[in-house]
């Protein structure tokens, strides 16, 4: 360090300590203060998506170094950059789903355009992004859990049929209206954010969020029985016996389906033409064709 | 400025980008009503599809500031579709029209001038100044031609989304004014083919069945139907059946794979116009394992073969149609089972499997399930039956599995035709306002008809021609070769929607012979390609009435004024019959008949006939709250104007199995369904117990049978089964055109889109119509999910965006493309076959090719 | 003469003319408002010469160029960059230990032109108070911004850098951006003299690391013709590098200004209506009689 200025001047060794502890206490204050605000500055709002590909917010933001090549090769210009004064972290790119969701790119070039990898090389595959998560936040709004048939969010979504699924139920307050439920499917929602930008309503029902607010945590020590079930092929201890039970004529009991059937009375005279194929019955899966 | 094709197809480019540009609205047009008691709440029908939901209306100072389902209402309960929810918006797009708009030049009228605002009285009188020329032209051609030879060079085209009155007082103008047939609806794009399966069939328009039977079928059968965008409510309540009732299947067939697949346990996608093999199948399959139902088809059923190879209703020198040995021929041919046992024969399992490309055990199960004597079935369907080249046959043969089945007229056993618009039923055929049509089924070729009509409007006997006049179709030939000279088009976006644009529909309007009106509440393709525009006040801007498609009249007073000066289709047509003296527009010797009217305007004579003004205006409208309403055309013409028309046209269906209720009564209900006898609504048709008609018509019939009422007269009250063989479309994919094209609609979009591409959050939600592709063919013609394509057909071409991932899939060989993007206008492509019998276009089978644009 | 701070250079102007006695100053201009231009013309007329910003640039889609200081503090957060990043560090690095590190001070960066003007009104007002703050915080800020990072695991100093803010803040948005600005022209104006640059802007403390062993010097070859006018030591923004090469030669110290903080502004060129310095090369100007000034048909007064 060059501090021959002072000692060109014939600065004493006791005046030289007073002014460097002086330069050190001042700027340690001011470190105090940068990391706080670093700390700050860095926390991400949870309507700021980071563009495909970006690492995990911290991971992002030691690597991110702010040039903006990534908003410059969205050829659909949805990324920003941070400016002081906003909340996001300046000079690192973000979307808003709402007013410009992100188009998802085949050749995703904000990706390739990153010079330190926070956007990872490794993402090749625009459907295996996961900018954010989209969720149904506001469930009382939701025209669709009212009934209506809106859909939208369903229909405009990219990974049709995956990410966001229309689930059926029973109205019970019309008695008669089915109604179709939009579920999120964290394994395949890119977080593209085109179901908020679409939602119909004046403020968003479904949003997309970066993925650790949106998604809960099941307990470490909690399985789901079905699923271990289904993903070992079998069950995971002895199999259930084969049981017996007092019964009276004409009443069965399925264990592991219906539980206690009362078969029908004896059809009335004139049996069907053709018995339908039992088969058709058993095998019927909805969506099957 | 000489408007050329190409400026137009510009103009269009342009006019879409203004609608989206102009598509935001003020804050507090659209602020919420909220818990406000000011709000004035009344009941109106959804201005949309058939369904015929019922919404509720919030009004406050003069303008709609809220809306929300009638939870009261039986068909929807408080619920809408996406487009319901944004009712209140289309009312206040940005460039709704507000005064009347006239091509000119150097301050006169010019075909090739730019639209000038005009005075309604500057509209009206260069229109009489057209009409009447053309009048006295048709008068000199038809000199000496008895009225069942006469024709009309005054052409209307009117709509299903006129209320009830509104079709009626057109018709009465039309056939009885100006004595001109050539009024036809866009319900002809439509309903046409059903209509025509309904009357061959039965004898009688309209379903037997109703929406109740949503809820009582085991099975539910699509045929060509995607009831899950397009009829939304009723396919929650479908599927609603599906999940809680056990047992309950539902089967999908159409010619790709849409979003009624995804809840289908049968879903079938078949090659276009298969559709006539399959159903042949079904009955075979039936007759072939004797499941069919004896004692019904003993008592209740005809059987009958069609005349075939009947063309493609083409214009005549077209090679296809010289061909065809019985052009447009339709008359019924009497067999017995047995011959009709033998003709289906044929139409084996395999034959079928392999002309459809579905899978034997997929139409098994299909089979089976029609040919379960415990299984009610009911079949749904709208455009992909309707919109065929053999519309009316294939109608029919549907209607011939149900019967010999006897699976019908009764809960949840129900052949049930969907309809599109919210008046198809009420208006364009209840009313009449086809080119062969009159009021309550009656026809203007039979002589007994137009004299109960005339005898009913008062007028002498001949008024009306009895010769059928142009359909849609041929409106716009004719327009092209000079035989019509003035169009007026209300309610509908015929440039947009008639197949064959660039042949057929702009040459015909851009006919410097021909004069053309378009009623608009907004600047639509048809529109620009007009002569005159005449601002439209529209929906709940006037009382109105609409028919659903199960036969459930609903009504509605003005909520509010519409904008400027735009008037309701209903005073324009009324108010334009005042501007006829009936000596210029009747010949001589049919005025001799009523020299009462000589010198009368056809405004007296039609409207002020003492029956249509008998009911007095007091200068407002009140409902049983004591809220006050208005009722801009009453108050204009001094009477109750659609009191008066409605009752008068109640006359004719009132003791003829088409009653409807008395005008009031259906201020007060959420709708009825006809006929309504002694203040009671008809569920299911035919059927004694259900239907008042069958024990009037059939004294001795057994109880709860039923009984064919349509056909008492012809063969005793028997419903018609109708042998039609398979025979291919008009126009099929070759070397050159290697693709189907088929066209159709989104949830989020209403046919042309001119409301709904108006709101901006449904435009948001679908901004364009893109082009639906398999993902094969898009590899094969260098196209990915989101490139431009061009699609070519043999009379245009557009381009679209595709997409390979969409709602639609559809198979290898066939490309969907919805038609309500006026900026992509999908009917360049289409080709305009219709069936010949129903003179419905097919838009869904035209052969295209694709490459990168 | 002394000559006073708000007259420095008038005399090289009268001396030399208008035009030599600012030239290098309208070079360093031109250098700056083109990089700003290079940067401004994909985003305001939509022709993309040189895409991103200072932290890194990509031109004509293929010449990497990353700012090192920038990377460093990723690199201390734990950040294994993509190549095209490290190559880019390399030719920064390489460019400015050829050309001087600081060079980047006062032919790049858009705070210059800021802290410039400040300075400049400063001289031409007669402002004369400033702080007593020592010209090496900016070195305790460094080494702090490099522990934060590595701390936090974020690039700190990315947060608050004027100079990667203000060129961004012209090409991607200003935000709240302006603000910054105003603050460091009235702090440079009012509160202290060369006061960001000269003291605190951690970005020129690390550029002139890079200045350490750079061949491209300021020399003051012909210092015994100096008249201690003060014009250079007026105008320079570190004029701390000057006294020893200007008045060493009684010490046996060299002509060539070897202080790293110099950031080979070539203004005291300029400003000298002596002609004692001149662009030369740190290693060939150990010899100062080797360098000759370039002969000059002109006067002196005083």
């Amino acid at each position: 360090m060059a501090d021959s200025d002072k000692r060109g001047k014939g600065v004493s060794r006791r005046q030289f300590l007073s002014i460097t502890l002086k330069t050190a206490c001042s700027v340690g204050l001011m470190g105090i203060g940068l990391g706080f605000y670093a700390q700050r500055a860095n926390a991400l709002p949870p309507m700021a998506i980071r563009p495909p590909g970006a690492l995990p917010e911290s991971d992002f933001l030691s690597a991110c170094i702010r040039c903006g090549l990534c908003v410059r090769d969205c050829p659909y210009d949805i990324l920003f950059l941070g400016q002081l004064g906003d909340d996001i972290p300046t000079g690192s790119p973000y979307f808003i789903a709402r007013t410009g969701p992100c188009e998802m790119c085949e050749d995703i070039p904000c990706v390739k355009a990153c010079p330190t990898n926070a956007l990872d090389h490794s993402l090749t595959d625009i459907n295996q992004a996961r900018m954010g998560l989209a969720v149904v936040v506001d469930q009382e709004n939701c025209i669709a859990f009212q009934g209506l048939r809106c859909e939208v969010c369903f229909n405009v979504c990219p990974i049709r049929g995956k990410a966001i699924t229309l689930d059926y139920q029973h109205n019970a307050r019309s008695g008669k209206h089915a109604l179709f439920i939009p579920v999120v499917h964290s394994e395949a929602c890119t977080g593209c954010g085109k179901c908020e930008e679409a939602c119909i309503l004046e403020k968003a029902a479904i949003k997309v969020f970066p993925i650790e607010l949106a998604k809960g945590e099941l307990g470490h020590h909690y399985r789901f029985g079905w699923e271990e079930k289904a993903k070992a092929g079998r069950s995971l201890v002895t199999p259930d016996v084969e049981h017996q039970y007092n019964l009276p004529e004409g009443v069965k009991y399925d264990l592991q389906g219906k539980g206690l059937i009362i078969e029908e009375k004896a059809e009335a005279p004139g049996e069907p033409p053709f018995p339908s194929n039992p088969l058709d019955t058993l095998n019927r899966k909805r969506g099957e064709d | 400025m000489s408007l050329t094709r190409r400026d137009f197809i510009k103009s269009n480019a342009i006019a879409a980008a203004a609608a989206t540009a102009g598509v935001t609205l003020p804050a507090s047009k659209t602020a919420l009503a909220g818990d406000d008691p000011d709000v004035r709440w009344d009941k109106a029908a959804c201005r949309y599809c058939g369904t015929g939901c019922s919404v509720l209306i919030g009004t406050k100072n003069g303008r709609v500031v809220a809306s929300q389902g009638d939870p009261d209402a039986p068909v929807n309960k408080g619920l809408n579709c996406i487009k319901g929810y944004f009712l209140p918006k289309i009312l206040y797009g940005a460039d709704r029209l507000t005064q009347p708009l006239l091509r000119k030049k150097n301050g006169k009228f010019d075909k090739n001038g730019d639209f000038e605002p005009v005075t309604w009285d500057e509209a009206f009188e260069i229109m009489r100044e057209k009409w009447l020329a053309a009048i006295k032209k048709s008068m000199e051609e038809n000199k000496g031609k008895p009225v069942d030879k006469l024709t009309s060079r005054v052409a209307m085209f009117g709509s299903g989304q006129w209320t009830v009155w509104e079709g009626y007082a057109a018709s009465k103008l039309y056939k009885a004014g100006f004595r001109s047939n050539n009024l036809d609806p866009n319900a002809r794009h439509c309903m046409a083919s059903a209509v025509g399966a309904f009357i061959r069939g039965f004898g009688i328009d309209e379903p037997m069945g109703c929406y109740d039977d949503l809820e009582h079928a085991d099975v539910f059968v699509l045929w060509g139907s995607n009831m899950a965008e397009m009829h939304p409510i009723l396919w929650s309540r479908l599927t609603d059946t599906r999940l809680t009732k056990p047992g309950c299947e539902v089967h999908v067939l159409s010619t790709f794979k849409n979003r009624c697949f995804e809840l289908a346990d049968n879903g079938m996608v078949f090659k276009p116009q298969t559709d006539l093999v399959i159903l042949n199948y079904i009955a075979n399959y039936i007759i072939q394992n004797k499941a069919y139902n004896k004692e019904f088809i003993e008592k209740h059923v005809q059987f009958n073969k069609t005349p075939t190879d009947i063309g493609y209703g083409l214009r005549p020198e077209d090679p296809r149609e010289k061909k065809a040995k019985n052009r447009a021929k339709g008359k019924l041919t009497k067999i017995t089972f047995e011959e009709y046992a033998k003709s289906v024969e044929p139409y084996t399992l395999e034959y079928a499997s392999k002309m459809s490309g579905v899978p034997k055990k997929q139409l098994l199960r299909l089979a089976k399930v029609y040919a379960d004597p415990n299984k009610k079935v009911s079949s749904y369907w709208t455009m992909g039956f309707n919109q065929h080249t053999r519309g009316v046959w294939v109608n029919g043969l549907l209607y011939n599995v149900h019967l010999l089945m006897g699976k019908i007229s009764e809960p949840g056993n129900s052949p049930f035709s969907l309809t599109g618009q919210p008046s198809a039923c009420g208006t364009a055929r209840e009313v009449g306002t086809f080119a062969h049509r009159l009021p309550a089924d009656l026809v203007v070729k039979k002589k007994a008809h137009r004299d109960i009509a005339e005898k009913i409007w008062k007028l002498p006997e001949g008024t009306i021609p009895g010769k059928v006049g142009y359909h849609a179709v041929l409106m716009h030939r004719m327009l092209k070769d000079g035989k019509l000279d003035c169009y007026w088009q209300m309610c509908n976006n015929n440039m947009q929607a008639a197949a064959n644009m660039n042949e057929e529909s702009y040459p015909g309007w851009r006919n410097p012979n021909a004069f053309i009106v378009v009623s608009d509440p907004y600047p639509t393709v048809s529109a620009q390609a007009a002569d005159l525009i005449l601002p439209t006040a529209m929906w709940i801007e006037k009382e109105g009435a609409y028919g659903n498609a199960e036969r459930r009249t609903q009504f509605w007073r003005q909520q509010v004024k519409a904008p400027g000066e735009a008037k309701s289709d209903l005073w324009q047509i009324m108010e334009f019959s005042k501007r006829f003296k009936v000596d210029e527009v009747w010949p001589e010797e049919l005025l001799a008949k009523a020299p009462e009217y000589k010198g009368k305007t056809l405004y007296e004579i039609l409207f002020e006939n003492g029956q249509v003004n008998k009911f007095p205006y007091e200068g407002k409208i009140t409902d049983d709250r004591g809220n006050e309403y208005d009722n801009d055309e009453s108050a204009h013409f001094g009477f109750y104007v659609q009191k008066g028309l409605f009752e008068e046209y109640a006359t004719f269906g009132r003791g003829h199995a088409h009653d409807l209720a008395p005008f009031d009564m259906y201020h007060k209900v959420r709708g009825l369904r006809w006929p309504v006898v002694d203040g009671k609504e008809t569920l299911w048709r035919f059927r004694e117990g259900y239907d008042p008609y069958v024990a009037k018509y059939n004294p001795d019939g057994k109880k709860g049978d039923v009984f064919f009422y349509g056909n008492k007269n012809k063969n005793g009250g028997r419903a018609n089964i109708i042998f039609a063989p398979y025979e291919p479309p008009a126009e099929s994919p070759d070397d050159e055109y290697p693709l189907w094209l088929c066209t159709g609609r989104v949830l989020e979009h209403w046919h042309s889109g001119s409301m709904t591409r108006r709101v901006p959050e449904l435009f948001r939600a679908v901004p364009q119509a893109v082009v639906f592709m398999n993902k094969k063919d898009a590899r094969k013609y260098k196209l990915r999910n989101g490139s431009k394509a061009k699609i070519q057909s043999r009379r245009g071409e557009i381009i679209c965006k595709v997409e390979t991932r969409g709602r639609n899939q559809p198979p290898e060989g066939l490309i969907f493309i919805p038609w309500f993007d006026a900026g992509r206008l999908v009917n360049k492509l289409t080709l305009d076959a219709t069936d010949p019998l129903s003179k419905e276009t097919d838009y869904k089978k035209c052969a295209v090719k694709v490459s990168r644009a | 003469m002394a000559n006073l701070p708000h007259e420095a250079g008038k005399e090289a102007i009268r001396e030399k003319g208008w035009l030599l006695a600012n030239k290098w100053l309208i070079l360093r201009r031109i250098s700056q408002f083109g990089i700003l231009l290079a940067f401004g013309l994909g985003p305001w007329f939509d022709v993309w010469l040189v895409k991103g910003n200072l932290s890194y640039s990509l031109t004509l889609d293929t010449l990497p160029l990353t700012d090192p200081y920038v990377l460093l503090q990723a690199l201390v957060g734990g950040v294994i960059p993509e190549t095209i990043a490290l190559v880019g560090v390399a030719l920064v690095v390489l460019f400015y230990s050829l050309v001087g590190g600081r060079s980047y001070c006062s032919w790049v960066c858009p705070v210059n032109l800021i802290t410039d003007t400040a300075g400049w009104l400063r001289r031409k007002l007669g402002l004369r108070g400033t702080t007593q703050a020592s010209r090496s915080t900016r070195y305790w800020i460094l080494g702090l911004t490099f522990l934060l990072s590595a701390i936090t695991g974020s690039i700190v100093w990315e947060l608050v850098n004027p100079v990667t803010i203000t060129l961004r803040a012209l090409i991607f948005g200003m935000g709240l951006a302006w603000l910054m600005i105003l603050g460091i022209f009235l702090f440079d104006l009012l509160v202290s003299r060369d006061g960001w640059c000269g003291h605190y802007c951690p970005v020129g403390a690390f550029y002139s690391l890079l200045s350490t062993w750079t061949p491209t010097r300021v020399v003051a070859a012909r210092r015994e013709a100096c008249d201690d006018c003060m014009d250079c030591f007026n105008v320079c923004p570190e004029p701390q590098v000057i006294r020893p090469a200007l008045k060493g030669a009684d010490k046996g110290i060299g002509p060539v200004i070897t202080a790293n903080q110099c950031t080979n502004c070539g203004r005291c060129i300029d400003v000298c209506a002596k002609d004692v310095f001149q662009f030369g090369n740190r290693f060939a100007t150990r010899g100062s009689a080797t360098l000759q000034a370039p002969p000059r048909a002109t006067t002196t007064e005083s």
